[in-house]
């Protein structure tokens, strides 16, 4: 059975593929067009305060290395930081958290994003059909909802329009709750995006999850790609 | 490259290897069925000895057909023999095999040894090689029936390509039931060197063949049949039925092909990208492959309901609003001013039209090929029609007929049906916009006139409205998928 549930990370820890850190990943499917949260990273507390002004409030303050798959699982994310103090105090909190087998460990810095909609997509591998890509509704009822859909990579805009038509949860992609609509361009863009990482060999999959619709703008908040060797 | 499966099912002549006297055995049957079904080409029948069987020469070596002469054999022999047997048909000039012999890979490891060593020796021998362990093919269009089962199914369009063989007699079953009749239709059965793509791709250039109808089990290679296929679906229809879907339909299609089981949802979207219509049921399969071979296609889903009885109009509407394909066209305007014409003022002026009992003799047609017509019309779905034929048969049988003038009326009624049916199928032809004729009559009494009428004009009569919308909706998916891509 191919390793296609919207929720891996059983799967991932048994196959000990290896995976990207969250900065490391969220560069990688940024260069590929997919839209994410602006964020920064650091390496002491302190750095992490400032940049937190920088970026502005609230934040979220996550640790972050090529060995932490399961950042949330580990208690290692801390939400809606208010002020620079709270920044510093849970940066160093995370930072003496991190194991010794977690090796090369900085913070990842990102403002929260505010959205009533969450969604799910990526790249998976299908035992039968090669390399697909996902998109799926997110948030914490997605397993009970079980609203998800798939093409195979390489995948058109007009495949990617489909896949987008094929979720059962229209009435959460049109206007909804005082927001707009989601930007369906921008969602067949970050679909376009996944197939293009699906042509490098290297890439096992990819999970951005979740993506928070924000404005109408589907925008990742997180990132994980995984790998088919480690990568210096 | 398409191979060429014209020796499969247009052979200039047969042999049909392992006849045998019981009429239970599968050699009987097989030259039972081949010199029953109107085949105009040359058959032999191969045996242990020489004699006669079904008043046909048996011969007992492959040396007695002339050079040429055959192009398929059809294998009832058991494995050990068949390698001898295939270089002696080879030499004859056959050209393809049909293996409904049994104990290969389906048997365990040495039946599978046994088979890859029959598929390399096709390969070296430039032969065609269908199943082994399958239930055989036929081809109507030269009356060709080389199968162990029944029925021989009716002339049509559909192409069918199956990895179980009871879905092909299925597949037929339907078939000689609606009168929509089959092209080619082959058991895969184990598919060890003739893949469900190899057919469907000849399907595809196949003349004789509007739509493929396809079950499949399992895959060797789910991502070369997938890039096959997309191929082929926007010049061929393709229905698919999915067996294991689920995970305990995974485990029965385990011990039945051995399949690997597939996650459902990306077989799906595969489905979806690939053009392929996927149906749920075999029922549904056959219907869909039914309405494509026998309607136009829409260009959208705008969908228009006519219907001389109420509930059956709501139903309908509920139906077409759920489906996820289809719409409940707002009713044109103009279309509502041509309808006031024609019906007194209590017709619904809505969609569904509703007659509300106000139609006279030339209503029903009148208002079908208006409704045909309108450019904002894609789709019509026709219901109430058999209810006079009903009520003639009643009267038919009832103990006043013919007197007090009911001979009249039933001959009437009876006509009426006939007109009804006729101007749906010529509406459509004449305005390339599907009607569907749907009747719970097409289920309860196939006699009636009007399910007659439809049948006599090669459409389909579906045996509810529900069915009718069903098949509907991938008539539209098939049709947008197709229409996009143009």
């Amino acid at each position: 059975m191919a390793h296609v549930e919207p929720n891996r990370a059983g799967l991932l820890e048994k196959l000990f593929v290896p995976t990207l850190s969250e900065a490391h990943s969220r560069t990688l499917v940024a260069d590929a067009g997919v839209l994410v949260s602006s964020w920064a990273s650091a390496e002491t507390a302190q750095q992490a305060a400032q940049a937190a002004q920088t970026l502005g409030f609230p934040v979220a303050v996550k640790l972050c290395g090529d060995a932490i798959a399961h950042k949330t699982e580990r208690g290692l994310v801390r939400l809606k930081l208010t002020d620079a103090a709270s920044v510093e105090a849970a940066a160093a909190e995370l930072l003496a958290a991190a194991l010794p087998e977690d090796g090369l460990v900085n913070l990842l810095i990102s403002p929260m994003v505010t959205g009533n909609r969450e969604l799910i997509a990526g790249l998976v591998r299908d035992d039968q059909f090669g390399t697909c890509v996902m998109l799926g509704v997110g948030g914490v009822l997605a397993e009970a909802i079980g609203d998800v859909a798939f093409r195979l990579a390489p995948l058109s805009p007009l495949d990617a329009q489909e896949l987008i038509d094929d979720l059962a949860s229209q009435t959460l992609l049109g206007a909804f709750r005082g927001e707009p609509a989601v930007d369906r361009s921008t969602l067949v863009s970050i679909l376009c995006a996944l197939s293009t990482l699906a042509q490098d060999p290297n890439i096992v999959s990819v999970d951005l999850n979740p993506l928070i619709v924000t404005d109408g703008q589907p925008v990742a908040v997180d990132a994980l790609v995984e790998v088919a060797e480690a990568q210096s | 490259m398409t191979r060429n499966l014209s020796p499969l099912f247009e052979p200039s002549g047969v042999v049909v290897a392992g006849v045998s006297s019981h009429p239970g055995k599968f050699g009987f049957v097989v030259l039972h069925n081949l010199l029953s079904c109107g085949y105009q080409g040359q058959i032999f029948a191969l045996g242990r000895s020489a004699g006669t069987l079904l008043d046909q020469p048996v011969i007992a070596s492959l040396d007695e057909v002339p050079q040429d002469a055959a192009e398929l054999l059809v294998v009832c022999t058991p494995p050990d023999a068949n390698e001898e047997l295939l270089r002696a048909a080879a030499a004859r000039g056959i050209k393809a095999v049909f293996m409904v012999t049994g104990g290969y890979s389906e048997a365990g490891p040495e039946g599978a040894k046994a088979e890859a060593r029959i598929v390399a020796l096709a390969n070296d021998l430039g032969l065609v090689l269908a199943g082994p362990n399958g239930q055989g093919l036929v081809s109507p269009p030269v009356g060709l029936c080389a199968q162990i089962v029944a029925p021989y199914p009716p002339l049509g369009r559909i192409g069918v390509a199956s990895q179980s063989g009871n879905f092909v007699s299925a597949f037929e079953n339907y078939a000689t039931q609606t009168g929509i009749g089959i092209s080619r239709a082959v058991s895969a059965g184990n598919a060890a060197a003739t893949s469900l793509a190899d057919y469907l791709e000849w399907f595809a250039d196949d003349p004789e063949t509007d739509v493929a109808l396809c079950y499949i089990e399992g895959l060797k290679d789910g991502r070369a049949f997938a890039e096959r296929v997309r191929k082929i679906t926007p010049h061929l229809p393709v229905v698919v039925v999915k067996g294991g879907a689920t995970s305990g339909g995974q485990k029965a299609a385990a011990s039945h092909t051995g399949s690997l089981a597939t996650n459902d949802r990306v077989f799906d979207g595969v489905a979806r990208q690939a053009g392929l219509v996927r149906a749920a049921t075999i029922e549904s399969a056959f219907e869909a492959a039914a309405t494509l071979a026998t309607q136009p296609l829409p260009l959208g889903g705008q969908t228009l309901v006519l219907t001389t009885a109420g509930g059956w109009g709501v139903i309908t509407a509920d139906a077409i609003t759920r489906h996820r394909r289809l719409n409940l066209a707002p009713l044109p305007k103009d279309l509502q001013a041509s309808i006031d014409q024609l019906l007194p003022p209590r017709w619904s002026r809505n969609n569904p039209v509703d007659f509300a009992g106000g139609e006279t003799r030339d209503t029903i047609p009148e208002i079908l090929n208006l409704a045909a017509a309108h450019p904002d019309i894609d789709a019509i779905v026709q219901l109430g029609l058999g209810i006079q034929g009903n009520t003639a048969a009643l009267t038919r049988l009832g103990p006043f007929y013919p007197d007090h003038g009911l001979e009249r009326i039933v001959d009437f009624h009876e006509r009426q049906e006939r007109r009804y049916a006729e101007a749906a199928a010529e509406a459509s032809s004449k305005h390339h916009t599907p009607v569907l004729v749907a009747s719970e009559i097409a289920a309860t009494d196939p006699r009636n006139p009007m399910v007659q009428a439809v049948k006599d004009s090669g459409r389909l009569c579906y045996a509810s409205a529900d069915r009718a919308v069903e098949a509907l909706g991938h008539l539209v998916s098939y049709a947008q998928w197709r229409n996009a891509r143009r």
